[in-house]
C-alpha cells in the first residue's frame, strides 16, 4: 500500500489543471437538453479532445491519452474543481465505449471511438422499452436479418440524449419467439434513418433529457452489431457493469458538491445555530463523498492488479445515489424558503443550482438499474441468497 | 498510489483467520464468558504462538516489528471472531506506548519482551475511556494523569468491576494515587502520546467493528438460507435481502475508510485524527445497521441468548462508544469539515493536504 501520488501523478495533475484553467468556459454554458446548449457541449467536448482529455484512459490512436485510472481518477477530481461542464456524451464515452473496446471489432473501433472523442458523434442509451423498465429481458423490439442488413421494428423509451443524439446503442430481439435474455442482439443504429421517429419526453425540470424512439422497418447494416447475434444480453450487462461500477459517476463530482454543501452552511450561520443537524447532515455529506472516492482508487488499483468488478459494483450503485440525495435533501434544508427558486428566477442567487442538482438526483436511485434491483443483485450474487 | 494490500499482509491475515475459525468457536466464547477473569491463558498462549503479541515489538526486544497497517487486519479478524482478550491493550496499544515513551532503556526491557513473548498483560487507562479494560489480570497499568503517563503495578491500585452487556469485556474502576513514583513520563511528550494511543485505539476498533459486522452479516444470511416460512426460506423474500444488502452496502464503504486511516496513522498525516474519526464513525454505523437488520432477519431467535448472534450484537454495541464515541468523533469530523480554511473536496483525500490546526482536546 502507497497512498501518496507519484511525480508522474502530480505533473499529470499540474498540466490537466493548467489546461483547463485557459479552457473552461467563462460563462456557465445552457443545459444540453436544449438545442444550442446541446451545440454548445458538443463544442466543448471538441476542445477537450484537443488536448485528448475527452476520454483521457483510451488508446492514443482512437483520441484519448492512454492514461490509466488512477490519473483518470486525477482528471476527474481536476475536472469538477475546476467547475467544468457537464459531459453530453458520458453515454458514449464511459458507457459504451468501455463495452466496445471489449467486444468491438478493430473496425467498429476505428469507426466509433475517434468521432466519439470529438463529440462529432454523440450518443444516447436504448436500452429501456414500455413494458421492459428494470425487467429488462422482457425487451420486444425486433431485428429481423435481411441479407446484409437488420430489419428493426418497435419502441424505446426512456433514451437519455436521445432528442439531439446522433447514434444509439441497445438490445433488440433477433430470435423469432426466444423469451427473456436469450436471443437478444447489442445493434449500434444512427438515429436519422429513415423509419425513426423520436418524440421528445420531458423531464421533471421540463426540458427533454429523454425520447422515445419509434422504429419502422428500419434497415441498419448487420456491421452495426456489437458481438456475437443472440449474445447482446452478457454484452449489456457488461456495459450495466462499468455503469454502476466505475466510470459513470467519478467520486469527484460528489467530492465537489460536498465541498460547495460545507461552503453553503457556512454562508449561512444562522440556519447552522438554529438547527445544529444541519452541521451533522453536511458532515455526513463530506464523509459519504470520501468514502466514495477511497472505494473507487481502490477499485481502480485493484483493476490495474488484474482484478475485476463484480457485484460491488451494485453497492457503488445505490451508495452514490443515495449520497447525492442525501447532500442535494440537505441543501434544500439549508435554502429554505429560497430552495423553490428556479436557477433563472431574478432573486434566486445562484442558489438554483441546488434546485438542479436536487431534481436530478430524484433519477439516480432509478437509472442503471434501479436500487431495488441492485439489492437484489447484492443479495442474490454478493451474499448467496436464495432467488 | 496503491490501495491494495501486499501479498505478505494478506497472507499473514489469511493465516490469522484460519487459526481463529479453529480456536475461537462461539462455544469457546461462551465457556470464557461464564469465567470469572473472562480471559483464558490457553488462548493467549495460542495467540502469542501466532505472533500476534509480538507484532508491534520492535526486533530488539523481541518482536517482529510490524505497523499500525499490518494491525488493521489483524483487528478485522479479532472483530470477526470476538476475541476476548486484552490483546489489542497489551500488544498494540501498551507496546505503541513503551515504544515511544522517552522512558529508560531499562523499563523497555522489562516490559517488552515480556509482552513479546506473551507473558504479560497490560492494561491502559485512557481519560475518554470511564473505565479501564481488563485491569484486574494485567502486570502492569499504564495510567493517564494530566498528560503524563504513569506505571503502577495491580497491588497499587484499587480496582471495581463493572459488568458490560458485552460480556467479554472486563471494566474496572481504577483508583489510585499519582506520585513522582509512579510517573514514567512527563506531560510534554505525553500529551501526544495519549493522542497517538487514542487514535490507534479508535482504530482498532473500527477495524473490529467492521469485522463484527461481517459476522453478523454472514449469521443473518446463514439463518435467512435455512429458516422456511411460507414454504420457502425466509432469505428469498425482497425485504429480508434488502436489509441484508444494505448491510452490505454499509461494510463495503467503510473498508477503504478504515485502511486509509491506518495508512494515515502509521505514516503520520496531519489529517489523522479526522480520517481515524471518520473510521470510526462509518464502522461504528455499519456495526449498528448490522445488528439491527441481523436481529431483525433472525426473528425471534434474535432476540434469544440461545442464539450466537447476540454475543456479537452486544460487542459492536459495546466497541461503538469506546474510545471515543459518536459525539466525540463527529466533532473531530465537524471541526475539520466546517472550518473555514478546510481543505476538502476533489484532490484532498491523500496525503499532501494540509490540516488546519486542531485546538487540542481537553481531556480530564
Amino acid at each position: 500500500m502507497r497512498l501518496e501520488y507519484t511525480d508522474k501523478q502530480n505533473r499529470f495533475r499540474a498540466e490537466v489543471r493548467e489546461w483547463l484553467r485557459e479552457h473552461v468556459p467563462r460563462e456557465p454554458l445552457k443545459s444540453f437538453d436544449t438545442e444550442e446548449g446541446f451545440a454548445q457541449h458538443r463544442a466543448w467536448e471538441r476542445t477537450l479532445s484537443t488536448a485528448g482529455y475527452s476520454a483521457v484512459t483510451w488508446p492514443k490512436d482512437m483520441g484519448g491519452r492512454g492514461t490509466d485510472l488512477v490519473e483518470w481518477l486525477i482528471f476527474e477530481e481536476e475536472y469538477w474543481s475546476a467547475g467544468a461542464p457537464l459531459r453530453v456524451n458520458q453515454n458514449g464515452i464511459f458507457l459504451l465505449a468501455p463495452t466496445l473496446m471489449e467486444y468491438g471489432t478493430e473496425i467498429q473501433k476505428r469507426m466509433i471511438l475517434p468521432r466519439m472523442a470529438t463529440g462529432e458523434d454523440v450518443w444516447a442509451q436504448a436500452w429501456s422499452e414500455p413494458g421492459a423498465g428494470s425487467d429488462m429481458a422482457a425487451i420486444r423490439s425486433k431485428a429481423v436479418r435481411d441479407g446484409d442488413h437488420y430489419v428493426i421494428t418497435g419502441q424505446k423509451t426512456w433514451s437519455t440524449r436521445a432528442v439531439f443524439a446522433d447514434w444509439a446503442f441497445g438490445l433488440f430481439r433477433t430470435e423469432e419467439g426466444s423469451q427473456r435474455h436469450h436471443g437478444l442482439t447489442f445493434i449500434l443504429f444512427p438515429l436519422n434513418l429513415p423509419g425513426i421517429t423520436r418524440r421528445p419526453i420531458r423531464q421533471l425540470n421540463g426540458l427533454p433529457g429523454f425520447a422515445e424512439i419509434f422504429m419502422d422497418d428500419v434497415r441498419v447494416p448487420v456491421a452495426y452489431r456489437l458481438g456475437e447475434e443472440g449474445a447482446g444480453w452478457n454484452i449489456a450487462m457488461a456495459t450495466a457493469g462499468f455503469e454502476r461500477g466505475l466510470m459513470l459517476r467519478s467520486p469527484a463530482r460528489f467530492q465537489q458538491t460536498a465541498r460547495l454543501l460545507a461552503e453553503l452552511l457556512r454562508r449561512h450561520p444562522d440556519r447552522a445555530a438554529a438547527d445544529p443537524s444541519l452541521c451533522d447532515a453536511v458532515t455526513q455529506a463530506w464523509m459519504g463523498a470520501e468514502a466514495y472516492t477511497l472505494a473507487t482508487y481502490r477499485t481502480a488499483c485493484r483493476l490495474a492488479k488484474g482484478g475485476h468488478i463484480g457485484a460491488e459494483a451494485s453497492t457503488n450503485k445505490i451508495f452514490w445515489s443515495e449520497l447525492d440525495l442525501q447532500m442535494h435533501e440537505t441543501a434544500m434544508r439549508i435554502l429554505g424558503a429560497r430552495g423553490e427558486l428556479m436557477p433563472e428566477a431574478p432573486d434566486a442567487a445562484g442558489t438554483g443550482q441546488w434546485l438542479d442538482g436536487f431534481l436530478f438526483a430524484q433519477a439516480g436511485p432509478i437509472y442503471a438499474g434501479t436500487n431495488e434491483i441492485q439489492r437484489n443483485i447484492i443479495a442474490e450474487r454478493m451474499l448467496g441468497l436464495p432467488r | 498510489m496503491d490501495f491494495t494490500f501486499d501479498d505478505q499482509q494478506l497472507a499473514f491475515r489469511d493465516a490469522i483467520r484460519k487459526f481463529l475459525m479453529v480456536e475461537a468457536a462461539p462455544e469457546m466464547l461462551r465457556e470464557v464468558w461464564e469465567t470469572h477473569s473472562g480471559r483464558s491463558a490457553e488462548l493467549r498462549g495460542k495467540l502469542a504462538d501466532q505472533g500476534l503479541t509480538a507484532l508491534s515489538v520492535p526486533e530488539e526486544f523481541g518482536g517482529i516489528g510490524q505497523t499500525d497497517l499490518d494491525w488493521i487486519l489483524v483487528h478485522q479478524e479479532l472483530g470477526y471472531y470476538a476475541i476476548p482478550d486484552s490483546l489489542t491493550d497489551t500488544a498494540y496499544l501498551a507496546v505503541y506506548l513503551l515504544n515511544n515513551m522517552p522512558c529508560d532503556l531499562a523499563f523497555k526491557r522489562q516490559w517488552l519482551p515480556r509482552i513479546a513473548e506473551g507473558r504479560a498483560r497490560v492494561a491502559v487507562g485512557h481519560p475518554l475511556n470511564p473505565l479501564v479494560s481488563d485491569a484486574e489480570m494485567a502486570d502492569l497499568l499504564l495510567l493517564w494523569h494530566d498528560d503524563e503517563v504513569h506505571a503502577l503495578t495491580r497491588e497499587q491500585v484499587k480496582l471495581t468491576a463493572n459488568a458490560s452487556i458485552d460480556m467479554s469485556r472486563r471494566l474496572f474502576r481504577v483508583e489510585w494515587t499519582p506520585s513522582r513514583d509512579t510517573r514514567v513520563c512527563p506531560a510534554s511528550p505525553g500529551r501526544e502520546l495519549w493522542d497517538g494511543v487514542l487514535n490507534r485505539g479508535a482504530l482498532a476498533l473500527s477495524a473490529q467493528l467492521l469485522g463484527l459486522t461481517h459476522r453478523m452479516l454472514d449469521l443473518g444470511v446463514d439463518h435467512a438460507a435455512q429458516r422456511k416460512q411460507f414454504g420457502k426460506p425466509v432469505g428469498s423474500f425482497q425485504a429480508v435481502k434488502h436489509h441484508l444488502a444494505d448491510v452490505a452496502v454499509k461494510a463495503e464503504f467503510a473498508e477503504p475508510v478504515i485502511h486509509r486511516a491506518a495508512y494515515a496513522v502509521a505514516n503520520e498525516w496531519p489529517q489523522r485524527a479526522t480520517f481515524v474519526s471518520q473510521a470510526k464513525l462509518m464502522a461504528g454505523e455499519a456495526a449498528r445497521l448490522s445488528a439491527r437488520h441481523s436481529i431483525q432477519v433472525h426473528g425471534a431467535m434474535g432476540y434469544t441468548w440461545e442464539a450466537d448472534l447476540q454475543m456479537f450484537v452486544k460487542r459492536a454495541w459495546a466497541l461503538d462508544s469506546a474510545y471515543g464515541d459518536s459525539i466525540f468523533h463527529k466533532q473531530r469530523v465537524a471541526g475539520q469539515v466546517l472550518g473555514v480554511d478546510a481543505r476538502l473536496g476533489p484532490g484532498e483525500s491523500f496525503a499532501g493536504g494540509i490540516e488546519r490546526p486542531m485546538k487540542g482536546i481537553q481531556y480530564g
